[in-house]
């Protein structure tokens, strides 16, 4: 079990029973779970509903979505079942939260996932796991398994005369179902290739029925709004932005982990007082804010960057999946995009030609860069390359490809300037060169 | 849907609400480039070459998912959009092999043409390219995966379009291939299971998938096309032949039909994709053949075949009189030839003794239907029909185009289909509800019907309005039982299944003992009464002449493009005393019992028209050329002239050709001159000029056969044209003889006899055979 790490600043509302037990149902119901559950089951859908737009939680995948909203888009009536998809497939590099709530906190899983399903109308719920998590399924079907036994799942859950079933699902090893569209076409046990939208998910989703999908962290947000109140949430985190975040942080800090602080948090006093620091006396040399898929920023950019999805955006980039990757001044730049283009050359799913084909080229180009045998004009091909995918494919993972590429030549042009006409890699020691 | 009105490139256009923009941009004549995008299949946005500007939306939108609204406003041509595309092309030509100099499809690729139009001529790239050796699924389908841009409309034409779902997509990112379903134990390469309809080579946009019996074989411009008619089933398909010019005459190369034209749009199935290369057959006759002293066939000039053939037919109907000759005709020769044959059979050779190989009751059908116009229905209405009942039969196999037209009705305009079968057929898949029968039970099909207690039974009753299909397993009075019941029931047309590419125009040609073209019974010929001296008796049945040539009543019998001999129940010993003359392309059983052999044109080296099942008539257009064979139209005509007869009587050419003396039962007409130049000039028509030009018959066919008055303009403009078989007064029907009917049985990959000779079809035969064994062994 990976070691919690903590800080004083850190504000624990999602993360408050990690390390707790909670995973033993009991332990949970004596910390006070499933207590959201049964309030919502007194007070209905719309007051679901306005809790959640009071609380301005967003989707805490990446987009930002506000949450309340995606729920109040599912139809009243609908001819075809409504469904509750919890998207547990957390892939991004550099993240590594749902992961700590599915082992600590399964039942805030369920918990958030029977109140959205109250909240909109659904009688199942599906928990889809990464298919490198199947030691976490394991808790998960048993924390499910336990709240079968306790009626809290079933055809009268807490003996109310409500329905509600959850059914767990291990994915199969894609980073591409962590797209919602291209996780219903896995569950459903088709290849995990995006849909075409529209339609949404919320009109039309899994099964064709209304869905209503969320990641892990919003569904196990969920039940800490009810029990405190979706105004008292919002007022933890920055305008427009409520509550806390689970950051993952990662790469050259001394104290790497996740830490759960509120929205709009320094990034900087992230980086050196919640991380520790850059680890060895190093400098920092840049900062990856919200997983893999996010560009670059320098450390100049980050003196007063607040960590919420409207301050981050403003600075060029993203608060993404909150996974922050810290570098530093001795790590090469040519190799951290190669490295970040092979990951998502090898999870491109191939449906689009920009994707498929201009991830192919970026990792075949950088790589042969990054050996010491690119020419000047490969450093304009490489972003040629990148800008002519954003905006250009199915689905997001093609702009999670290019956005940090464009970041990492524009940002570091000189550092690609040194690697040219056959110099070695200045920071050499550090890699295995690969031959072309 | 409304329309709404929307502005593209600065042209206000105007289309129904929800259609996608590039649907509307083409209707308009604006061309969106796309790969993947294919009308008719699902929508995929994966090769996004379609992407077009639309105003106030931030990113470039796909026009294959973009649908039109009123007041949107749309770029579809700007540099911001070219760069896009030809950023995608890069892309695609970056791992793409560039062997376009030996490609089968350089010259009509589709990559080729937008990298001309969007202009990728450098490359960005110095590292390798991928490579994957080439695949051979079947004898007909290849796959060069190098060369292969994932379009996906391979997999969705085989799935969707064909409900066959052989192909599909392997591996994820750069590495993905579309793989077959036969996956061989490596997991690599594979065989295809499927019905080898060569459909997901059509629509390949490059030439990744390439066809078994095309490729590396010519360039594309090096061919010249004709728009003709498949030879195979009684679908009637238009096909495209890609001809190129040999040493001895013009060879057929490919066989599509890319221009989209007439009722099957792009479809062919297997015979009709491969199956062509009978022409090309090593046992294909090219010289007339003379049964000589010693007993044996050996090769003689046309001039003394035709002298020895006529001089014996004039012989023995001068000495026996003509009910001594019999004619048997074809399931697929033109309905000119078989109009000519009935009336040299009937006016030269003055002799009912003329039939085919009957593979339906088209008689009874046209009994039937005696009366009630418009009551047929054209492959055209099944293709649109709301509610399609289908009793007997089994189209996926033997007649893929209905099969195809069938599952796209209802998948795309949910078309209610119904099925009553004694066997399963695959079609069930799209059928709302089916009626199980014993083999002998489709006399009860109506009795079913009409109690209404199955939910079969309630869902067809519940229909408005029906297109009633049926097979061969209705004849004689059980397609007059079913005809009638569905015409009581008012609002239902129907159709009726037979063989081979014209057995429908030999029926409808009148190669019956006792009816002439149109039905029309010779004891009362009506309008054919000007024929002269035409036997007003029934002559005799196919089998009744064998019978009769057994006893030695039958000295001398015309064979044209038939093969009695191979049919079951014949006996060649019947023959041995019969002068035999046999029209045909090959040597089959029964020329190699003939005296006279005249090797004759296939379908696709002549021209006339043609009538399918569903009497749709349509064009043939020579395509290839042969030394040494003639058209049966041409042979027989000379035929006539080698007997001495004055052959503008048989063929209306020239000015003042015929003049019809009507005799007595017309009186004040009597010694009428020239009704054909009367027609002609009626209806502003010119006589033709050669005596070997079918449409000189064609233009007879209009003015005396019922249901023939063809619309012109459709007719040769390649379309189809429907014709009725209802068109006889009831009084003059005659008793049919449904016993006769023989079906052919054909499957995907068997075409009587002239599937024989075709090395393809042979070939995908023996790859069945080996995927159904491997398939039990599993």
């Amino acid at each position: 079990m990976p070691r919690l790490v903590s800080h004083p600043d850190e504000v624990k509302v999602v993360s408050q029973r990690f390390g707790l037990g909670a995973a033993n149902i009991d332990r949970y119901i004596e910390l006070g779970g499933y207590a959201a559950t049964k309030k919502c089951l007194e007070q209905g859908p719309e007051w679901i509903i306005e809790e959640m737009k009071a609380s301005s939680l967003r989707g805490r995948g990446g987009a930002g979505f506000p949450t309340g909203l995606k729920w109040s888009f599912v139809p009243k009536q609908s001819a075809k079942p409504k469904y509750v998809l919890v998207n547990g497939d957390e892939s991004e590099p550099g993240t590594c939260k749902d992961h700590l709530i599915f082992l600590h906190d399964p039942h805030a899983v369920i918990e958030g996932t029977i109140i959205a399903g109250l909240a909109i109308g659904a009688k199942t719920g599906f928990i889809y796991l990464r298919g490198e998590y199947r030691y976490l399924l394991e808790i998960m079907d048993k924390a499910v398994a336990d709240a079968y036994d306790k009626g809290f799942l079933g055809r009268n859950i807490f003996g109310s005369d409500t329905e509600f079933q959850i059914i767990t699902q291990s994915g199969a090893g894609a980073y591409e179902v962590g797209e919602e569209s291209a996780l219903m076409e896995s569950l459903e046990g088709k290849r995990g290739i995006p849909r075409i939208k529209p339609p949404f998910p919320a009109v039309v989703g899994l099964y064709g029925g209304p869905t209503v999908i969320n990641n892990a962290e919003t569904i196990a947000t969920v039940p800490h709004i009810i029990d405190m109140g979706g105004a008292a949430f919002a007022a933890i985190g920055s305008a427009r932005n409520g509550g806390t975040r689970l950051f993952s942080i990662s790469g050259h800090v001394q104290r790497p982990g996740v830490y759960e602080l509120p929205m709009g948090y320094n990034l900087k006093k992230m980086i050196y007082e919640v991380g520790g620091g850059i680890r060895g006396g190093r400098k920092l040399k840049a900062v990856v804010p919200g997983g893999s898929s996010t560009p670059v920023l320098l450390p100049e950019e980050i003196e007063n960057l607040g960590m919420d999805f409207d301050q981050v955006g403003k600075a060029g980039s993203m608060l993404g999946s909150g996974g922050v990757v810290v570098i530093d001044d001795q790590t090469c730049i040519v190799e951290f995009a190669l490295r970040t283009i092979s990951f998502y050359q090898h999870e491109s799913c191939g449906w689009c030609i920009p994707c498929r084909e201009g991830t192919d080229w970026l990792k075949k180009s950088l790589t042969r860069f990054h050996a010491g045998y690119g020419v000047a004009k490969d450093i304009d091909n490489i972003q040629y390359l990148a800008e002519n995918m954003l905006g250009r494919t199915f689905c997001p993972l093609g702009d999670a490809a290019a956005m940090p590429t464009i970041g990492f030549v524009k940002k570091f042009r000189k550092e690609f300037e040194e690697h040219l006409n056959g110099k070695p890699c200045p920071f050499a020691k550090h890699v295995e060169l690969a031959v072309v | 849907m409304a329309d709404v009105t929307f502005t593209v490139d600065g042209k206000k256009l105007t289309a129904p609400a929800g259609m996608l923009l590039i649907d509307a941009c083409r209707k308009a004549g604006i061309e969106i480039p796309a790969f993947c995008y294919y009308p008719g299949l699902s929508l995929q946005a994966a090769c996004r070459m379609c992407v077009v500007r639309q105003e106030k939306v931030p990113k470039l939108q796909t026009a294959c998912t973009t649908t039109v609204a009123e007041g949107q406003v749309f770029t579809t041509e700007s540099p911001e959009i070219a760069q896009a595309r030809k950023a995608t092309i890069e892309l695609l030509l970056g791992n793409h092999p560039l062997d376009c100099p030996v490609c089968d499809a350089g010259g009509e690729c589709e990559l080729q043409d937008m990298t001309f139009k969007y202009g990728a001529g450098e490359s960005l790239y110095t590292e390798a390219k991928a490579h994957r050796d080439e695949q051979q699924w079947s004898p007909a389908v290849y796959y060069d995966r190098p060369r292969c841009i994932l379009c996906y409309r391979c997999v969705r034409m085989c799935g969707e379009g064909m409900d066959v779902w052989a192909l599909g997509v392997q591996n994820r990112g750069v590495v993905s291939v579309i793989a077959p379903n036969d996956v061989a134990a490596d997991g690599q390469t594979g065989q295809l299971d499927c019905e080898q309809c060569g459909m997901c080579i059509d629509v390949c946009p490059v030439g990744a998938l390439t066809s078994g019996s095309y490729r590396y074989k010519t360039r594309p411009w090096e061919m010249k096309h004709v728009s003709t008619v498949c030879t195979h089933c009684a679908d009637g398909c238009k096909v495209t032949l890609g001809v190129r010019q040999v040493n001895d005459g013009s060879e057929i190369v490919r066989a599509d039909n890319r221009d989209k034209s007439g009722i099957n749009n792009d479809f062919l199935c297997a015979k009709g994709r491969f199956g062509f290369d009978f022409v090309e057959s090593a046992e294909r006759l090219s010289k007339p053949l003379v049964r000589n002293a010693a007993g044996n066939l050996e090769p003689a000039t046309w001039e003394y075949a035709l002298r020895v053939a006529g001089s014996k037919l004039k012989e023995i109907r001068d000495a026996r009189g003509g009910s001594a000759i019999g004619v048997i005709g074809s399931n697929s020769t033109t309905n000119e030839e078989n109009y000519l044959l009935q009336k040299f059979a009937r006016t030269v050779l003055h002799t009912n003794n003329i039939d085919h190989e009957r593979t339906a009751d088209y008689a009874a059908f046209a009994r039937a239907l005696a009366g009630h116009k418009d009551k047929a229905a054209s492959l055209r209405d099944i293709a649109t029909a709301p509610a399609i009942l289908l009793a007997g039969g089994d189209p996926t196999e033997e007649h893929p185009l209905l099969a195809w037209e069938l599952r796209t009705n209802v998948r795309l305009n949910r078309a209610r289909l119904y099925i009553a079968n004694s066997k399963p057929i695959k079609l069930e898949r799209q059928a709302r509800a089916v009626q199980g029968l014993p083999p002998n039970g489709y006399k009860d099909l109506t009795a079913i019907l009409d109690r209404g207690e199955s939910d079969f039974a309630k869902a067809v009753m519940a229909e408005e309005s029906l297109v009633m299909i049926f097979g061969q397993e209705f004849r004689g009075e059980g397609v007059e039982a079913l005809v009638a019941w569905g015409l009581n029931r008012g609002n239902v047309r129907f159709a009726y299944l037979g063989d081979h590419s014209n057995s429908r125009g030999a029926a409808d040609m009148g190669l019956f003992p006792a009816l002439l073209p149109g039905y029309v019974p010779v004891s009362e010929p009506g309008a054919f009464a000007e024929y002269p001296d035409l036997p007003q008796t029934p002559g005799k049945s196919l089998g009744e002449m064998f019978l009769a040539a057994g006893n030695r009543e039958l000295s001398a019998l015309l064979v044209v493009g038939a093969n009695p001999v191979a049919k079951p129940g014949v006996n060649p010993a019947d023959l041995k005393n019969t002068f035999v003359i046999v029209q045909d392309i090959f040597l089959t059983e029964t020329a190699a019992l003939a005296d006279v052999v005249l090797p004759a044109a296939s379908l696709y080296e002549k021209s006339g028209t043609v009538t399918n099942t569903f009497g749709d008539v349509q064009l043939v257009k020579k395509a290839a050329d042969r030394a040494g064979v003639k058209p049966d139209f041409e042979i027989l005509v000379r035929l006539a002239g080698s007997m001495g007869v004055d052959v503008r009587a048989l063929v209306p050419f020239g000015k003042g050709g015929v003049t019809a003396d009507l005799g007595q039962s017309r009186g004040a007409q009597s010694g009428e001159a020239d009704r054909h130049a009367v027609w002609l000039e009626s209806n502003n028509l010119e006589p033709k000029f050669s005596p070997f030009d079918p449409l000189a018959t064609l233009d007879e066919i209009a003015r005396l056969v019922p249901g023939y008055q063809l619309d012109r303009i459709n007719l040769f403009g390649g379309n189809d044209v429907r014709t009725e078989p209802g068109f006889v007064p009831v009084s003059a029907l005659a008793v049919s003889t449904g016993d006769t009917v023989a079906p052919a049985h054909d499957t995907l990959f068997t075409s009587s006899t002239l599937g024989r000779y075709s090395t393809a079809l042979n070939e995908l035969q023996r790859h069945q055979a080996r995927e159904m064994t491997e398939s039990a062994a599993d």
